[in-house]
């Protein structure tokens, strides 16, 4: 036995990545079929899911109620995929300018300008939403700061009402997920050979051309991994919405985590959160089919 | 191209004043007098310790302490666990020729590319599915009746990291010289040997690494987290989460203080590893 499995190389491989195949079955690929089966079935008054079939808990996700047609689902999904969309725009925007900096930075910089920006990332998820509020808030930081050079030209100033509202949802998105977009931004830019920008100069291209012309499409790959590594997370988060929106904005992620904490409804949390993953996946397929699979997404 | 515009410097600065700001705010306001927290009303001097009076505080906090001591435990163990089997796994990738070698690769992709809220609830149903089953089954009562918590957090940490350990593990492989094992072999070294002797230490920098990456994704891990936990497994995030939306003391503030000088001297610590090891 022993023997045969020292001369057995494909056994030893399987051997070897069989602890990770299993965890991943029984944590993974297993709970996602059984989302699958849960979105089919129905529910009884303590919320415990009974296995019968049943179309029900899609057809209430299109809008089909017994009371008639209600788009509901459908403006938050529509909500959550705009927010992802804008929160995508505005990363990309901030991100570009800092990584191109730190890209032309001396080398001997570039590593602690890029540590600089991993920092952040490192402070807890629920911690960096938790410093906005305190920014944000109407007698918060920046309404003070406001009022104090207001104060200072003589102006009158009334506090903005900027928590909790959706305004802060998409900063707070953007400041959650920003790093996820400079580093593979970076990661591209990097790698683009300088002698390129000197070929440009040579045949007449100006700063702007060369950057439209040259620099812009081989940083595409950069693009596209950090829009993956910043849309998908986005799309599914509950938290940041959650905490800056008040309770008025509701996402995706807002509505599966009420039907399995609040009102108990598993079967329709399912079919909501299968939907979501797909929309993801299509997203990711059609993304990478049409810009290329940026293999950043490996690196950042 | 050495010539630097002075508005991408100042947008870059823009941008690190952006992601810097926030920190200083919460640093600052962990020393406020104020117990509302609202607005900044001088440094807190109080009690014996001083400014730090909301630091300590907390130490007196049982919930926190129990927080932490929990966070630690669900990070230790699930990142030496998945380090243990993503590094076996990597090696199996890198180097093996195995049947369903895609599929399995296909299959590490999957966290990456959904959201964490899917998978957070497919664990959710599989375990409340199981442990319902087991219950009736095993006609389990009370207190003995299984439920989510501490367990049910680790694996589910194990999980989700267990790729990206195999993702940094398999690039350091990468570009690792098969040929020094094969010398050793040469030398009359048998397997076993010169994997202690050779192949360890040559891929321990990114064992390492993917260590280090599976601890910071276990203790920021928010999400998944809160569809597994139960009872007494509280974390640091879900403990804070739940604060946010009653009160907010500067005690959060000091909370979250420590947390990041902590985080930093870790990250310090291994950078300091890695030089070494370089």
């Amino acid at each position: 036995m022993l023997q045969k499995l020292r001369q057995d190389a494909r056994l030893q491989g399987l051997l070897l990545i069989s602890p990770t195949l299993l965890w991943m079955m029984v944590l993974l690929i297993i709970p996602l079929l059984l989302t699958v089966v849960t979105s089919f079935g129905q529910r009884d008054t303590d919320g415990n899911v009974i296995y019968r079939f049943t179309l029900e808990n899609y057809t209430r996700l299109i809008g089909f109620t017994a009371e008639g047609f209600d788009p509901l689902y459908f403006t938050i999904l529509w909500r959550s995929l705009a927010l992802a969309l804008q929160t995508t725009v505005v990363s990309i925007l901030l991100a570009y300018p800092l990584a191109f900096y730190i890209a032309r930075a001396v080398p001997k910089r570039r590593n602690t300008l890029l540590f600089l920006v991993l920092v952040p990332l490192w402070t807890n998820f629920v911690i960096r939403i938790y410093a906005w509020i305190m920014i944000l808030r109407t007698q918060g930081v920046l309404n003070s700061i406001l009022g104090w050079g207001a104060g200072l030209v003589g102006l009158p100033f009334t506090p903005l009402d900027m928590y909790p509202s959706q305004g802060a949802v998409l900063i707070g998105m953007v400041y959650e997920f920003l790093p996820f977009m400079i580093l593979p931004i970076y990661t591209s830019l990097e790698k683009i050979d300088g002698s390129l920008f000197e070929a440009a100069a040579d045949l007449g291209a100006n700063a702007l051309r060369t950057f439209l012309r040259v620099t812009l499409p081989l940083s595409m790959p950069g693009v596209v991994a950090g829009t993956i590594l910043t849309f998908i997370p986005v799309v599914g988060t509950f938290v940041v919405s959650d905490i800056l929106g008040g309770r008025q904005v509701i996402l995706v992620g807002n509505l599966i985590q009420r039907q399995f904490l609040e009102a108990r409804n598993p079967p329709f949390g399912s079919a909501v959160s299968i939907l979501l993953m797909v929309m993801t996946l299509f997203f990711t397929l059609y993304y990478t089919r049409r810009f290329g699979f940026g293999e950043e997404i490996t690196a950042g | 191209m050495n010539r630097r515009s002075p508005w991408l410097t100042l947008s870059a600065l823009a941008v690190y004043f952006f992601l810097y700001a926030p920190i200083v705010v919460l640093v600052l306001f962990s020393f406020n007098s104020s117990r509302t927290n609202i607005v900044f009303e001088g440094v807190v001097n109080r009690g014996a310790c001083g400014p730090f009076y909301w630091f300590c505080q907390l130490a007196g906090n049982n919930d926190v302490l129990e927080a932490t001591r929990n966070t630690l435990i669900i990070a230790l163990i699930s990142t030496l666990v998945s380090t243990l089997i993503g590094t076996l796994a990597a090696i199996a990738l890198q180097r093996y020729a195995f049947p369903f070698k895609r599929t399995s690769e296909a299959m590490l992709y999957v966290p990456i590319v959904i959201p964490e809220i899917v998978m957070g609830i497919g664990i959710l149903v599989f375990f409340s599915a199981i442990f319902r089953w087991l219950n009736a089954n095993l006609g389990l009562q009370g207190d003995a009746r299984l439920a989510m918590g501490l367990t049910t957090v680790i694996v589910s940490h194990i999980a989700f990291s267990v790729p990206f350990v195999i993702m940094i593990v398999r690039a350091r492989l990468h570009g690792f010289d098969k040929s020094l094992e094969e010398a050793a072999m040469d030398l009359g070294a048998n397997e076993l040997v010169t994997f202690r002797r050779v192949t360890l230490p040559l891929i321990a920098p990114g064992v390492l690494s993917g260590a280090l990456l599976a601890f910071t994704l276990s203790l920021d891990d928010f999400i998944i987290t809160f569809f597994t936990t139960g009872p007494g497994a509280t974390t640091l995030p879900i403990y804070v989460y739940g604060l946010l939306r009653r009160v907010i003391t500067p005690e959060v503030n000091a909370l979250s203080t420590i947390w990041i000088l902590a985080v930093l001297l870790l990250v310090f610590i291994s950078r300091q590893m890695e030089r070494r090891s370089a």
